[in-house]
């Protein structure tokens, strides 16, 4: 798992409020060379947490990115540079994720994060409420 | 006997090491879903501006369907509940981030951070009842309503499905549309592609979604054979 991945994922268990970001416990990282594309940067730019990456790329071991960023920053190659090492390059192999709410344990082996719940872990299922009647009405009712 | 896989044991049960690899050393089935993966990437209609995005594989298996994704230059996360079909991607070192996990568990992203979304011969899993917890149209309403929540505004899903019926292929359509989704059937491939593969079959379809609060039904066609 890489930390662009990392970035997107959220802990889905049921009651959890804010399962964002989760913590990574590492025993192994790996680097692996990617090309470098400043256009991939620059779309997922706008829809990372900036700090959840920052502190992800810390505890990996990197420690390069700053603190802060904003769009004006894309414009330095070796900004940019940075930003790819971290986001592409370091691959979480051997570890774990955690529930920053409940401190329940995603292990991650082979790179893999097993994100399979429990039974009772599993969410209730909310309406959509905004869109459920209208589409209630065209389709007919799902549950 | 059924040979259709989803009557004989759950996902994780049948794609076991064996199947895993029986499966994607086929050299019919890793040209079938290259072939299905292609044109579920060009339904995607994606912005034609060389820029890679960020694209999400549900029920990724072995990543024959990734593998299209990098070869379009795209960088993807794939998903799926089977740990032996992964294991073959480790193998075979498919350039996307793999997750273990369960679709009709929801999907654990983020709102609105995926470009995109294919799933290639996996939502039909959906419509089984595995375990005695399984109720399967809440599980299709968990999958499609985590994916709505988790697409970029006008992202698209472009499902290519396998439902054993025309019930299942409503079911699986409705549940789609209740999340918010729009969109409809596109009848094209599956029926010369995949004929030879699930003999049994109904019938197949690709369904394209967009994410929007208009009703787009593209193409709709039903077909059967035996
Ligand atoms: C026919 S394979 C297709 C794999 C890949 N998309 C391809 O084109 O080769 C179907 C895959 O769906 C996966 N699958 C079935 N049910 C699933 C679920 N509930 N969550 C995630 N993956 C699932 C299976 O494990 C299997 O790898």
């Amino acid at each position: 798992m890489r930390l662009f991945t990392h970035n997107m994922l959220s802990s889905n268990i049921k009651g959890v409020a804010n399962g964002f970001p989760l913590r990574i416990e590492v025993e192994q990282v790996l680097e692996k060379q990617v090309d470098f594309n400043p256009d991939f940067l620059k779309n997922l730019f706008p829809k990372l947490e900036w700090k959840a990456l920052v502190d992800a790329a810390r505890t990996m071991g990197y420690a390069e990115l700053p603190e802060e960023a904003d769009s004006l920053m894309l414009e330095s190659e070796e900004f940019l540079r940075k930003f790819h090492h971290a986001l592409l390059e370091l691959h979480l192999e051997e570890g774990a994720l955690v529930c920053p709410e409940t401190g329940r344990k995603f292990p991650v082996n082979k790179g893999i994060p097993n994100m399979l719940l429990h039974e009772d872990e599993v969410p209730d299922l909310a309406c959509n409420q905004v869109l459920c009647p209208t589409i209630c009405e065209r389709y007919g009712k799902v549950d | 006997m059924s040979n259709r896989p989803e009557l004989l044991a759950p996902p994780e049960i049948f794609y076991d090491d064996s199947e895993a690899r029986k499966y994607t050393s086929s050299s019919r089935i890793i040209d079938i879903q290259a072939k299905l993966s292609e044109r579920a990437l060009e339904l995607l209609a994606l912005p034609e501006d060389g820029i890679p995005r960020l694209l999400l594989d549900i029920g990724c298996g072995s990543g024959l369907s990734g593998e299209t994704l990098t070869e379009n230059g795209h960088q993807w996360i794939g998903l799926d509940i089977s740990q032996s079909m992964l294991n073959i991607a480790l193998e075979r070192e498919v350039e996307g981030d793999l997750l273990l996990g369960d679709m009709g568990q929801g999907i654990a992203l983020r709102p609105g951070v995926i470009d995109g979304a294919i799933s290639i011969s996996a939502v039909q899993w959906l419509c089984n009842a595995d375990k005695s917890s399984h109720e399967p149209k809440l599980r299709l309403k968990a999958f499609f309503g985590s994916l709505y929540r988790c697409l970029a505004r006008g992202a698209r899903a472009v499902f290519q499905v396998y439902p054993e019926n025309i019930a299942q292929r409503e079911l699986i359509l409705r549940s789609a549309m209740h999340a918010g989704f729009a969109g409809g059937v596109v009848i094209d491939y599956p029926h010369r592609y995949a004929r030879p593969l699930f003999r049994n079959l109904m019938m197949g379809f690709s369904g394209l979604m967009r994410r929007c609060s208009e009703i787009l039904f593209v193409v709709y066609k039903v077909f059967a054979w035996l």
